[in-house]
């Protein structure tokens, strides 16, 4: 098993005649992703990359009964995307676009809590390289093939420092079986939290890898968690050491402005509840393979 | 993005919040003629600079002839002002805020953010103006009142009258103090700001209520919406690297060490970085090259590096996810013939076509290091900068 996705999840490409959106739905459907159609408005009843288009998402979920969606839409336009799918019943939506304002995000969390817990939609991103269960589909725009299928669950702020953090485990026979990427900004539209409840349930993650970075409280948020709930080992790790204060690390949510917020606070804070930090974002494969060889 | 006080204030004048009268002037001859046209028998002449703590640093002066205006303006303008926000190597002061001084009974303290944990904008209020916040929060946080903000109807005024009470206010400043609450509020709804802070909101003897100071920053992303807050952009305020490396699309900050980076990747920079730190070096910058790395970029970014004198060797790591390690490889072999690299040069390609990436630069001839993990590339730069530095 996995979280998120597999290889049944029916996908929508919002953005899907674009240049990004092509290459990238193109990219998805050669690694196995079972991508259904695609929305961009002022096209529907066209064919793209040999599936339907359709002018809106609630037309191409009457059509394909999709399931998820990603969103490779400019970020003035993004907010109003992910609203639509959530609006069609999306159940997971995720976002690749870099530089939607931090006022829509709040908007568009806002607009989810209208839908009862039930059939509320769960995003991922912005502003992340999206989701993976190796072997089975890809929701996201990340080199496939740095992923071996297995049994560690990465959740991760950065998209590179994930595949960073795959390959090294790769190299020393470790394999995946999901990898969610959060993404940068200060506004999420799921946190490490939410990802590792869902690792928790899946009974085929035996392990869990969170990677953060400077910024923003939600690592501190998880860690409390996995003290008090998590019943399998997280590795953590955080980026930023070398970070000066109140200065944007490329991130838009990158920087330190309040206590907690800095990497030394936040590894501390992992390591009092009992997380394993990885000395180096060179040892984070090591660092997966002694926890794994104590259990 | 961050802007100075006068221009804050004239943001804020015009969703209804109360300020002093003001304007700005660029010479000690403007600042004088400024004063004579505000009229009034006291004025403050305040630097304007990207910084807070500016009364402390001898950037404002109350003055009361327009002799003193004329000679705060002279010892302000052109001169580097040096807080306890902006390092030892200060701001350029190139404009001054002439404003009239009012006297005044009462300080207090009004800010409005975009709280990451509630991820709504929160309105945060003391009685206890003309101090840090953040030195509040430490010593007397039941002084603090909090709102928080529900994003789908906005603050209402119901909420501005709880704070304006809880201030201490008397009745005929409450409603004086609503709409300056709910003045600012909006400006930060409708500018797309990320900070609006006002301290101190002054109470004066005739019961007015005035933005004495005023910061405010703005959300980077939002600015293709806020052209008007874009143009007061000032990049004498910021690092004329990071200005240069803005122009080019390329996201960089200056630090102190000595070993150039050029990476792909915010979290990945950030780590190499610290990866540099735990091998006993000193990163120079931060520098992200983003996903699309063409050959122009790569040689950007190599000119930016090289612009910090500092710079003892220059460590390339690039995990290609949308990159490709073979377009990546050219681009360094390019910029190496285009530009005199005087420095040690270590290179790291992982992801997308490696083999091909590191097959070029092998071929190339060139005296590059190369380095196959993240912790042997960060060992060979630190040895290659001191082997450098000893040289």
């Amino acid at each position: 098993m996995s979280i998120l996705i597999n290889e049944k999840t029916k996908i929508i490409v919002q953005g899907f005649t674009g240049d990004k959106g092509t290459f990238h739905a193109k990219e998805m459907i050669e690694y196995g992703t079972n991508v259904v159609g695609g929305v961009t408005p002022g096209k529907g009843g066209s064919t793209h990359l040999g599936k339907p288009v359709f002018n809106t998402v609630a037309d191409a979920v009457a059509a394909t009964g999709a399931e998820a969606s990603i969103t490779f839409v400019a970020p003035a336009f993004c907010a109003d995307a992910i609203m639509e799918a959530a609006d069609a019943g999306i159940q997971l939506v995720c976002s690749i676009t870099d530089g939607i304002p931090a006022q829509d995000m709040m908007r568009v969390k806002r607009y989810f809590m209208r839908y009862p817990k039930e059939r509320r939609t769960l995003m991922v991103g912005p502003n992340c390289a999206g989701i993976i269960s190796p072997g089975k589909a890809m929701l996201g725009i990340m080199p496939g093939h740095i992923y071996k299928q297995g049994n560690i669950g990465i959740v991760s702020r950065s998209g590179t420092l994930g595949y960073e953090a795959a390959a090294q485990m790769k190299q020393l026979g470790i394999g995946v079986s999901t990898s969610v990427g959060i993404g940068g900004d200060p506004i999420n539209g799921s946190s490490f939290l939410d990802h590792l409840m869902k690792f928790q349930e899946d009974p085929d993650t035996h392990a869990v890898v969170m990677i953060g970075e400077i910024g923003g409280p939600q690592e501190a948020e998880a860690s409390a968690w996995v003290k008090e709930n998590m019943k399998k080992p997280v590795i953590g790790y955080v980026a930023g050491l070398t970070a000066p204060k109140g200065r944007r690390m490329g991130h838009a949510g990158a920087i330190i402005s309040a206590a907690g917020d800095s990497a030394a606070e936040k590894s501390e804070i992992m390591r009092s509840f009992g997380l394993t930090v990885a000395p180096s974002a060179g040892e984070l494969g090591s660092t997966v393979a002694s926890v794994l060889a104590k259990l | 993005m961050d802007i100075h006080e006068y221009q804050a204030k004239e943001l804020l004048a015009g969703f209804g919040v109360p300020v002093p009268r003001g304007s700005v002037a660029y010479s000690p001859d403007q600042a004088v003629y400024t004063a004579t046209e505000l009229g009034g028998w006291h004025w403050a002449v305040k630097a304007q600079v990207h910084s807070g703590a500016r009364g402390k640093a001898g950037g404002i002066k109350l003055c009361k002839t327009y002799h003193e205006v004329d000679a705060a303006a002279r010892e302000l303008l052109g001169k580097r002002l040096v807080t306890i926000q902006t390092g030892p190597e200060g701001k350029p002061v190139q404009r001054v805020y002439v404003e009239v001084a009012e006297p005044f009974e009462r300080e207090l303290y009004l800010g409005i953010v975009l709280d990451r944990k509630a991820e709504r904008v929160r309105v945060i209020a003391s009685a206890e103006g003309g101090m840090e916040i953040e030195e509040l929060a430490h010593s007397a946080p039941e002084k603090i009142m909090q709102v928080v903000v529900e994003p789908a109807v906005g603050l209402q005024a119901f909420q501005a009258r709880q704070i304006a009470f809880g201030l201490g206010l008397s009745i005929k400043q409450v409603s004086r103090a609503v709409t300056a609450i709910m003045g600012a509020y909006r400006a930060f709804r409708d500018l797309d700001a990320t900070m609006v802070e006002i301290n101190p909101l002054v109470v004066t003897k005739d019961d007015r209520v005035l933005a004495l100071d005023a910061k405010m920053s703005f959300d980077d992303n939002a600015m293709f919406r806020q052209r008007a807050v874009a143009d007061m952009r000032d990049p004498s305020q910021e690092d004329p690297r990071e200005v240069q490396a803005a122009e080019h699309n390329l996201n960089y900050v200056g630090l102190d060490g000595d070993i150039g980076c050029i990476i792909n990747g915010a979290g990945l920079a950030m780590a190499t970085m610290d990866t540099i730190k735990y091998a006993g070096g000193a990163p120079a910058n931060f520098l992200d090259v983003g996903g699309g790395a063409s050959p122009e970029r790569v040689a950007n970014s190599f000119r930016l590096v090289l612009s910090d004198k500092n710079v003892k060797a220059i460590l390339v790591n690039i995990f290609a996810g949308i990159n490709r390690c073979d377009w990546v490889a050219q681009g360094v072999v390019q910029a190496c013939n285009d530009i005199d690299i005087t420095v040690p040069l270590i290179v790291r390609l992982a992801g997308t076509n490696e083999e091909e990436g590191r097959r070029i630069i092998r071929e190339s001839g060139l005296p590059i290091i190369s380095a196959d993990s993240l912790t042997e590339a960060a060992q060979k730069a630190v040895d290659a900068a001191r082997a450098h530095a000893a040289s």
